[in-house]
């Protein structure tokens, strides 16, 4: 068997701006001092009046970005989960959010795969509080195809959005270049009977590979992508909660407000199944090789496998 | 307009300011009246606007980065006529365009939604910067309290304004020097502003009274002529200003008059008003 390909999705944000910034001259790129590792180095490079440096300054990063929106441009304001997130979380409601502005936020570094750094970087809060802002939209894609198709459909969206990253080079499972991104449509990746496994980001291989460990024990796995956590895919979620009656959610984030709590709150009012979350249990992550960390946490394929299993 | 025009207009925008807050039964009249000379000098002498077309791309910009002065915001716009002054009755109500805080999805005209301290500047900020980007004339304008000056984001926005050289953006401080807690000076204090912004790399203004139409004048034509830098306008001014009971009370911060309160209000600007009438 060949290798599989691997790409961080920080690099397709990246390329994918500089691709965007090319056709579109509204398109400007933020940055607060982490350029080289949000990779928008690539983006500044190619239209460096176009790419603005803030400094190590977030909450000021989203209000330029606002005023920026204001006047017709379409920023893309860029840092790690953490602090776009975390840090500026006011500054995203109420500057961003709240007059519903035009800004695209692209959070590189979320989840425990960022690795050594440690748990004050690794941020497992990011889609639960983003989340919970009024027409956020929140995207959490799975691989570079993805990603890159995700970028240039939040371009194209009228709207706030929050765009998720990792730091971690990870699969390709997406095969089609020309992959169609459509906002708030989830994609069943793969069919089965028994249960249904919904994850997002990175967990989207973890998913497929445990899928396919059940399926040697005789357990059959649907298994779909939900790289749109808000607005969810409401329709393909209850659809397949009624079509297997058990869910499994899995993502690197807490199991506390993210994918896991998205689908619970449908499930419980529209059909209500049984449901385990994977995920960053209530707890901060710590240092470590990414690889390893996905290990120790259960989120890579065979501890997903090992979790479903036990549950089911 | 005449210095005379802009006192007796700035004086209507008190009357429509008190009128707001006495019929919503809250917000913020000490602030709203220090800066009242200013929002009367901006929208009706300074800013390139046309309240016919608030969304032209070439109007000058404002943000109110104090944005719980909403009332003094409004009282301007709307003697400027971006819409009837007697909505200034439904400020802070239920279906109203006037909300507590400036929101400019409800309110055409208004740039920027604001109201979280610290925050409006650096839209400021991002405006100026889109205006250089474009090459566009137009000028920004933002006003922020000196209590706000204790939002470390003011200075992450004075810095970058500073570093990228931003003279289309004029960033006015209204200097009353009371908080909610008390005395700026007390609580935590910001001063010297002058000083501050100075080592942010801007060009600085004092102005002694900004409560003086003469002294604002001059001060918005000083800062015309400023290039390579962002302008920074300190203006010490009076809170309360114009209503006796109110002027230098810390305590008319954020609370509305009562009937009998709101009566001894109007009734002072009504002398203020045949005062200028005199004149």
């Amino acid at each position: 068997m060949s290798e599989v390909k691997k790409i961080a999705t920080r690099e397709s944000y990246g390329n994918a701006l500089a691709e965007l910034g090319a056709e579109h001259d509204n398109l400007v790129v933020l940055d607060a001092d982490l350029a080289g590792a949000t990779k928008t180095g690539v983006f500044k490079k190619a239209f460096p009046e176009r790419h603005i440096d803030c400094g190590i300054a977030e909450s000021n990063m989203m209000g330029i970005a606002a005023g920026l929106a204001t006047t017709g441009k379409v920023p893309f304001a860029s840092t790690f989960a953490m602090f776009a997130a975390g840090r500026a979380f006011e500054q995203v409601r109420n500057a961003i959010g709240y007059p519903h502005l035009n800004v695209k936020i692209g959070a590189t570094h979320a989840g425990i795969s960022v690795g050594e750094d440690g748990a004050t970087h690794q941020c497992n809060e990011d889609l639960a509080l983003m989340r919970t802002i009024p027409g956020m939209v929140v995207i959490n894609p799975s691989d570079d195809i993805e990603a890159k198709a995700a970028v240039k459909a939040a371009y194209e969206y009228v709207g706030p959005v929050y765009l998720r990253f990792g730091r971690l080079a990870v699969p390709v499972i997406n095969t089609d270049p020309d992959y169609k991104f459509e906002i708030g449509k989830g994609v069943e990746l793969r069919d089965g009977k028994d249960v249904t496994i919904i994850a997002t980001g990175l967990c989207v291989n973890s998913a497929l590979e445990a899928a396919e460990m059940l399926a040697k024990d005789g357990v059959s796995a649907k298994v779909v992508n939900i790289h749109t956590i808000k607005p969810l895919d409401e329709e393909l979620v209850v659809r397949a909660a009624k079509a297997t009656g058990k869910v499994v959610t899995v993502e690197e984030h807490s199991v506390i407000g993210g994918l896991g709590g998205a689908v619970c709150e449908t499930l419980s009012a529209k059909a209500p199944v049984p449901v385990l979350r994977i995920g960053v249990q209530d707890e901060f992550g710590e240092s470590g090789p990414a690889a390893a960390l996905l290990a120790k946490y259960k989120l890579d394929g065979a501890g997903v496998y090992e979790q479903v299993k036990a549950w089911l | 307009m005449t210095t005379l025009e802009l006192q007796k207009m700035a004086n209507e925008v008190r009357k429509s300011i008190l009128i707001g807050v006495h019929s919503a039964k809250a917000g913020h009249p000490g602030g709203s009246l220090s800066a009242a000379d200013v929002f009367t000098y901006l929208y009706f002498e300074e800013m390139n606007i046309d309240p016919a077309d608030p969304k032209n791309p070439d109007r000058d910009r404002f943000v109110l980065s104090k944005g719980h002065t909403a009332p003094g915001y409004y009282a301007a716009m709307a003697h400027r006529g971006y819409f009837p002054v007697e909505d200034m009755k439904t400020l802070r109500k239920i279906g109203s365009h006037l909300q507590g805080h400036p929101c400019m999805q409800h309110l055409p005209g208004v740039d920027m939604s604001s109201g979280s301290l610290g925050q409006g500047i650096s839209a400021a900020v991002g405006m100026a910067v889109a205006g250089k980007l474009d090459n566009k004339s137009y000028h920004v304008y933002t006003l922020l309290g000196d209590g706000e000056l204790q939002e470390g984001q003011v200075w992450e926005a004075a810095m970058f304004a500073g570093h990228r050289k931003l003279d289309n953006l004029t960033v006015i401080v209204d200097n009353n020097g009371l908080q909610i807690d008390g005395n700026i000076a007390d609580v935590c204090s910001p001063y010297p502003i002058d000083k501050k912004f100075e080592a942010f790399n801007f060009h600085v203004i004092n102005v002694a009274d900004g409560n003086d139409m003469d002294q604002l004048r001059a001060a918005f034509a000083e800062a015309k002529t400023v290039k390579g830098m962002p302008v920074a306008i300190i203006m010490k001014t009076v809170k309360g200003k114009g209503v006796s009971f109110m002027e230098n009370q810390a305590s008319w911060h954020g609370t509305a008059p009562n009937d009998e309160q709101f009566a001894v209000a109007m009734a002072d600007l009504e002398k203020v008003g045949e005062a200028l009438c005199q004149k």
